[in-house]
């Protein structure tokens, strides 16, 4: 064997380790779903499942109780609705706020702009969850406990500040000289925007959207202050649902958290052709 | 089709004044070249044009009308970026008929027109690819397209060549003469080289530091320069230029230069120099002659000097060589062999010096 075959070998096997570290916790979130209580919670550990079957998601969405341990069905369509107006709210106002503010960051200068920016990713660093007690005190006093609009509040709060900062970036990319043309060929500012600057970025803004999404849709931390009832609890938050005084349902709430990840794999790969191709330049020389 | 008049106008970025209350008229149908070194505020002068800056002082005008507050699409200009700024997600079809569609025109009026502008630059055959599928030169040509589609007032190109190889540009120099004689418009061209200024503009304007140093004729520039700057940009090789001070020698006027040889000053500049005055002599390589390959002018000063380097063009040889301590070049147009450490004599033309003041820059 010589250097480089040892050093392939050493790769592969590397990169091997690496891929079980990470994809471990997330097959045995799956294969748990499918499991037995028994099974899950046996003494030496049952590595190789034994039988599997799907009265978990049965329970779920369909309420039946066989082997559900008898408690009642947890209202997963209902936290289902309320993970879907949220994030798909807060991810379009994020969008959309960021994209205009990355915009102005990246094509305008004014006054300590740099210092703006810095302040902005700032916000960025302070750990969600410290925010949690200050934001409850403040919503439950204007009564925004419990609703769509405090929770889509917090994840617009959450986001934007990504969202300029990625947009930023991409609107830079494109010549100044875009606009510029577009603006002797008849546009308006805003049409050279609408016309040719937006659609040259549109990467940069579906891979903030992507962003955007996951981390409304995967937040619990900070929701699971906010949201009290079935009128606003989400996904992630209903997983504890799943928790009694003495006893965790680990196979439902496996299954539940299965239900959770396929939305964002599906959206994830119908966008993410944008996320790869970045973009494609001809315009300009090179 | 339209004249365009610059009064006064000046451009500050911060506290840098880029362009300096510089006057210009641009005659209808003109082919005016801004000229000079980057940072001359050539740029900024064409951007003030197209309304891509604000014009902080002075006044613009298209034809009779005051632009200074019109938006860019207001002013019916069109102008040709140096990196072609191609719409890249739109076809060249799309990128040439964009302006017509955002100004509403019939769908069937968009077509005839870009065809036609298509047909004026021979990329029909590309209307339907992408610009990431085009050559440099076919970009460029788009890029032509899109700015003729509209039937723009004043075309503005800034240095829309910069970007090509050396065998293309000349091509496309070629191709966009061809073009202001077919559309006949208003052109004003930006660049740097002043090859491209020589063989397009019907005036050069050349500027340096925010300042308009010379308008004129190419020929005018070369043959008449009115400063040093001027002399030193326009010509290749460069104008060689000499430091000297003026004495009295033999009841005639002659020039000192530092190494201490004396050239006399020509005749016809006898009584525009005096004694003490500190100058500048330049002579353009085809001026200092090689006798024994040459003819030797009329009114001749004479040197001796060995070869530095001999540079053989094909029709032409350049041949550096010492004048005193400075490396001046000489041309020949003789296709004969030049060696290293060859001692030659050399006639100055007298006819053909200019004659610079030191203080001012400005031709004697």
């Amino acid at each position: 064997m010589n250097k480089k075959q040892i050093n392939n070998i050493l790769i592969w096997f590397s990169a091997i380790v690496l891929i079980i570290l990470i994809m471990t916790p997330g097959l045995w979130v799956v294969l748990t779903a499918f499991r037995p209580q028994v099974d899950v919670m046996a003494k030496p550990a049952v590595w190789i499942p034994r039988n599997l079957n799907l009265i978990q998601f049965e329970t779920m969405l369909f309420g039946g109780s066989e082997g559900s341990m008898g408690r009642s069905p947890i209202p997963v369509l209902s936290y289902l609705r309320n993970s879907l107006i949220i994030s798909f709210t807060s991810t379009f106002i994020a969008v959309l706020v960021g994209t205009i503010g990355g915009y102005g960051f990246a094509r305008h200068n004014f006054k300590h702009k740099n210092k703006y920016f810095l302040l902005i990713m700032l916000t960025r660093t302070i750990p969600g969850i410290s925010l949690s007690l200050p934001i409850f005190i403040i919503f439950s006093k204007i009564g925004l406990i419990d609703t769509h609009i405090g929770i889509i509040l917090v994840f617009v709060a959450l986001n934007i500040p990504f969202t300029i900062w990625l947009t930023d970036g991409f609107f830079r990319q494109i010549p100044r000289a875009m606009s510029e043309v577009a603006m002797t060929d008849g546009c308006t500012k805003l049409q050279a925007f609408w016309h040719i600057e937006l659609p040259l970025s549109r990467s940069g803004i579906a891979s903030a959207g992507i962003f955007a999404f996951l981390i409304s849709w995967n937040e619990y931390a900070l929701v699971s202050n906010l949201a009290r009832s079935t009128d606003s609890k989400t996904l992630t938050v209903g997983l504890m649902d799943f928790t009694a005084q003495f006893t965790i349902n680990w196979p439902g709430m496996c299954a539940l958290a299965v239900f959770i990840i396929i939305p964002a794999l599906i959206l994830t790969f119908m966008v993410q052709k944008h996320l790869v191709t970045g973009l494609t330049f001809g315009g300009v020389k090179g | 089709m339209a004249k365009v008049i610059l009064q006064g106008v000046s451009k500050f970025y911060g506290k840098v004044q880029a362009v300096k209350k510089i006057d210009l008229e641009i005659i209808d149908k003109e082919f005016l070249v801004l000229v000079g070194p980057s940072g001359c505020g050539k740029s900024s002068s064409l951007r003030m044009i197209a309304g891509l800056e604000e014009i902080d002082e002075g006044v613009i005008k298209i034809g009779d009308k005051e632009i200074n507050n019109l938006e860019p699409r207001e002013r019916n200009v069109s102008m040709v970026f140096q990196n072609y700024a191609l719409y890249p997600h739109m076809t060249v079809e799309e990128n040439l008929g964009f302006s017509l569609k955002i100004a509403g025109l019939a769908k069937k009026e968009i077509e005839e027109r870009v065809h036609e502008a298509a047909g004026i630059l021979d990329i029909t055959e590309f209307l339907q690819r992408k610009p990431s599928q085009l050559s440099g030169g076919q970009r460029q040509r788009v890029a032509m397209g899109r700015a003729i589609v509209r039937r723009p007032d004043v075309f503005l190109f800034d240095e829309p060549l910069s970007n090509l190889d050396a065998k293309l540009r000349n091509q496309m120099r070629t191709e966009i003469k061809r073009l202001h004689q077919k559309v006949s418009t208003t052109i004003v061209y930006v660049t740097h080289d002043q090859v491209e200024a020589m063989t397009l503009a019907d005036r050069i304007v050349i500027m340096k530091d925010g300042i308009i140093e010379q308008i004129g004729t190419p020929l005018d520039l070369f043959e008449r320069p009115a400063t040093k700057f001027v002399a030193t940009f326009i010509g290749s090789p460069s104008m060689n230029m000499i430091k000297a001070s003026i004495i009295k020698n033999n009841d005639q006027l002659s020039m000192k230069t530092n190494d201490g040889i004396i050239v006399p000053v020509p005749k016809d500049k006898q009584n525009s120099v005096s004694e003490g005055q500190n100058i500048s002599f330049g002579f353009r390589a085809e001026d200092i002659v090689p006798l024994k390959f040459g003819q030797k002018p009329s009114s001749a000063w004479e040197m001796q000097s060995s070869v530095n380097l001999a540079e053989p063009l094909g029709t032409e040889t350049l041949i550096f060589t010492n004048f005193g301590e400075i490396e001046i070049v000489s041309r020949m147009f003789t296709p004969e062999q030049v060696k290293s450490n060859d001692l030659l004599d050399f006639a100055l033309n007298l006819d053909r010096t200019y004659l610079f003041d030191e203080n001012s820059g400005l031709a004697i």
